[in-house]
């Protein structure tokens, strides 16, 4: 039986910085931050006021009256970053077999944004514990569960074959991408609409982080406020986005002539089993993952050429990772140039590893990796080489892209040239 | 033996629940065959102002006896549900991470709405009291990938993790997650759903579905495929299995109790419309997964809306499959209302159930079913068929368009009679 292989046709992204994958693509490869004070409420009541938010106007990006007032933020996110990838990958509505399509969608946090208003709304401003339903927007259930949003996508790009959201905190983008690459290799579907979406810049967020002190009190300095790997990092900056990618299986794709811009080769997930929001400094289940995902790519840790690291700019998941860097990799690590995209359009939970997965891709079509922006002061337990303010210029054919995330999730995804010689 | 077994199948060997007919599975078991019912008035909270006011409620659970003490602050109601169910599952396996390979325990749940009852208190907090009154541990408490962590901490299970959210079809969709983790190497797997959103704000989500029964007759209100149905009632709970490779199983020397013989999923773009085929292709994909023709199936677990199109369109399904009246057809969750994400798993836990002993369950409430649908609805008693029972389909849809459907197995022994067709029936259950 052949095997059957998984390759990425399609990109679109809904960023920090830049809507459409060339302005994000600029805004990474330019080094530049997308972190700022938050503008979409008033985040004074809160410690950490900072957060990088997408400049969307849902109508200037093409979406009817009718969508904005049935989808969340995270859900027209998604919607306009699937327009693109499915643009991009020629495989509009149609193009392929509905039964043969399918979507896997990661979120985190799913409508966190539209089920707080509703929930104001509803409460009165909290006040009433039993809700007044009265006050309900038709369809609020879909307005709170995050499986509306692969409905929507499911819609848009026509796909009647496997549907779902994967949701493992914030490697869902990672895994949902891993998912899709499941679903095309035991034969359940050819096109995948997979990706990422989160928009969780809301005041219940903030409040949470805030007492858990993940996120980055550096309301003076927001720019300059999420330094992956820097000895002052001191928490992470909330983001929001989306990134949706086309998988698709490669000889459905090599057929009609698409676009191909990497295989996606390996992608193994691990649970840590000891905290909730903890990390054990050795990162030993991220390294399992490592391991594995390179594995299943018939691939050697001396043939990654770039790293692209979750670099939440927390004290203790960069000091995991580099444990983990180092476990999995051996020499190379000190070898490998690696970088955290974090630093520019912050952590966006769910959405971030499907933008890092497209950054990834974008990584190998350019030759160019993107940096890890304001690591200025390294930190001496982080000591691997984290490109640091600059892109850098260099042939990428291949890809380790890893995220980990609350609940204990650790994934490692490997993206390859699908033609690269086997051994 | 593992040679009666559907090429990349997964075995059963152990089972956890917390349903509204019972907690743990020999409670369910015996409330479900003696028809008893879980739906009851809501208690939870205040429910008389709402059109709807029955539920199925887990009745006498008392958390701390389930939940270490200090998991009780962190954990909202349908967490502490599944850490209960969980445990249940792994227990009656004999199963623990020491049984297993480094990382080969993994976990895959699903959730619909996640830990929706802690959101809302701590959406409270925020809202009514301030920013300094809400729980450090609302940053996991609610999201959906909860149970999934939670239960892999609590029991060290260090292999592949996932959640995944498809509404109602969910709970069968983990089990497939699962079974597909095993294929790629992964020894064993808990996998299931429990899931809850009887709270305020959650029942008001739902009501806005216009799928609930405006009905507060615990007896009257969920009705599948009868006359008078009217829509469904909400309920919580689901269950967990223990979802193992056959090898791992038999070296182990654990006891089986079927396995997942075959599973797809389908999405319909228009699910209330006349061309909606989903439901029906994911059963056909379900038995040619499994290497199966529809006349090896013995039971149906149907999905049982409770709405009379959506239960036309199931049974329209079933009669395209089996031909009219063709096979015995059940739906044991009136009795506890549908539980979201939980459901699935439940179906077929108690499908394993029915096969183990060799009886099927009644579709408790429902006295008149609509002639129209042509099916053969067990209702009243439980039926012992005289044949054979051997092979179950587990079907389920999600709001939006979610379809699943996977086929349980009973034990290798049954497993292991001679192949049958519909002229020669095989031999019944000893």
């Amino acid at each position: 039986m052949t095997i059957r292989r998984a390759v990425i046709t399609g990109l679109g992204a809904v960023a920090p910085g830049g809507i459409g994958v060339d302005a994000y693509w600029k805004q990474l490869t330019d080094g530049q931050s997308a972190t700022g004070p938050i503008t979409l409420f008033d985040p004074s009541p809160y410690r950490s006021r900072i957060a990088a938010e997408v400049d969307f106007d849902p109508v200037a990006a093409g979406l009817g009256p009718r969508e904005i007032r049935r989808m969340d933020r995270a859900t027209q996110f998604a919607v306009v970053a699937a327009r693109e990838a499915l643009g991009d990958s020629g495989l509009e509505s149609g193009a392929a077999p509905a039964e043969r399509t399918a979507v896997a969608l990661g979120t985190a946090v799913g409508c966190t944004t539209r089920m707080e208003q509703e929930y104001v709304i509803l409460s009165d401003s909290g006040r009433d514990w039993l809700v007044d339903s009265s006050y309900a927007v038709r369809e609020l259930y879909s307005q709170f569960v995050p499986s509306s949003m692969a409905v929507e996508l499911a819609r848009l790009a026509g796909a009647a074959g496997p549907v779902s959201v994967v949701s493992d905190g914030c490697t869902s983008g990672l895994d949902a991408v891993g998912h899709a690459v499941d679903l095309i290799q035991e034969g359940s579907a050819d096109v995948v609409v997979s990706g990422g979406t989160d928009a969780p810049i809301a005041p219940i967020t903030l409040a949470c982080f805030d007492a858990i002190k993940a996120t980055s009190p550096r309301n003076d300095d927001a720019e300059h406020a999420s330094r992956p790997f820097d000895r002052t990092r001191n928490g992470l900056v909330l983001g929001e986005g989306a990134a949706v990618l086309v998988v698709e299986e490669l000889e459905h794709a090599t057929r009609r002539g698409a676009h191909i811009y990497a295989e996606v080769s390996g992608f193994a997930t691990r649970c840590n089993a000891y905290h909730m929001t903890g990390l054990r400094a050795d990162g030993i289940e991220m390294a399992e993952a490592i391991r594995v995902a390179l594995e299943q790519s018939a691939l050697a840790p001396d043939d990654v050429d770039y790293v692209n690291a979750h670099g939440s700019s927390t004290r203790q998941n960069d000091r995991h990772e580099t444990a983990a860097f180092k476990r999995s990799l051996g020499e190379h690590a000190r070898r490998v140039a690696i970088s955290s995209i974090k630093s520019m359009i912050g952590h966006s939970l769910g959405a971030i590893g499907a933008l890092e997965l497209v950054a990834c891709a974008l990584a190998m079509e350019h030759g160019t990796i993107p940096p890890t922006a304001n690591l200025r002061e390294p930190d001496p337990e982080c000591d691997l080489d984290y490109v640091p303010l600059v892109a850098r210029e260099q042939p990428v054919d291949t890809v380790l892209s890893v995220g980990s995330g609350f609940g204990g999730f650790q994934s490692a995804v490997v993206l390859a040239r699908p033609d690269r010689r086997f051994p | 033996m593992t040679s009666t077994l559907a090429d990349g199948a997964a075995v059963v060997t152990g089972i956890g629940i917390a349903a509204p007919t019972g907690l743990g599975t020999s409670a369910y078991w015996a409330a479900t065959l003696a028809g008893e019912s879980g739906i009851r008035p809501i208690t939870r909270f205040d429910a008389t102002r709402y059109p709807v006011r029955v539920g199925g409620e887990v009745d006498g659970f008392v958390a701390e006896q389930h939940v270490p003490s200090r998991l009780l602050p962190q954990t909202d109601h349908s967490t502490r549900l599944s850490l209960a169910a969980g445990a249940e599952a792994l227990a009656a396996s004999g199963l623990t991470a020491q049984d297993a390979p480094e990382f080969g325990i993994g976990i895959a749940t699903a959730s619909s709405m996640g830990g929706f009852e802690f959101g809302q208190r701590e959406l409270g907090h925020l809202w009514a009291l301030g920013a300094q009154h809400v729980s450090a541990y609302q940053s996991f408490a609610w999201f959906y990938a909860v149970n999934t962590g939670q239960l892999s901490i609590r029991h060290g299970l260090r292999g592949p993790g996932t959640t995944v959210v498809s509404d109602q079809a969910g709970g069968l969709d983990a089990l497939g997650a699962a079974r597909r983790q095993i294929r790629k190497g992964t020894a064993a797997v808990l996998a299931g759903g429990v899931d809850s959103a009887l709270c305020p704000l959650g029942l008001a989500g739902q009501l806005s579905t216009g799928e609930l029964a405006a009905s507060d007759d615990p007896r009257g209100a969920y009705l599948p495929f009868d006359r008078a149905a009217a829509g469904h009632v909400p309920g919580e709970g689901g269950a967990f299995l223990i979802l193992e490779d056959p090898a791992f199983a038999q070296a182990r020397g654990a006891t089986v109790h079927g396995e997942i013989a075959g599973y797809a999923s389908t999405f319909d773009l228009f699910p209330d419309g006349p061309d909606a085929d989903g439901l029906l292709r994911a059963a056909r994909q379900a038995l040619a997964d499994a290497g199966l023709a529809p006349f090896d199936i013995d039971v149906v677990f149907g999905d049982a809306s409770g709405r009379p199109d959506a239960d036309r369109a199931e049974a329209a399904v079933l009669v395209a499959l089996f031909g009219p009246n063709g096979v015995p057809v059940t739906a044991p969750k009136s009795a506890t209302g549908r539980l979201c994400a939980g459901a699935g798993a439940l179906d077929v836990a108690t499908a394993l159930l029915s096969l183990r002993d060799g009886v099927i369950p009644p579709t408790v409430h429902v006295r008149e079913v609509d002639p129209g649908h042509q099916i053969d609805l067990v209702v009243g008693e439980p039926r012992r068929p005289t044949g054979r029972l051997r092979t179950a389909l587990v079907l389920a849809r999600g709001h939006g368009g979610f379809n699943a459907a996977l086929v349980v197995r009973g034990p290798a022994t049954t497993a292991a009679a001679p192949p049958t067709s519909p002229a020669n029936p095989g031999p019944s259950r000893p």
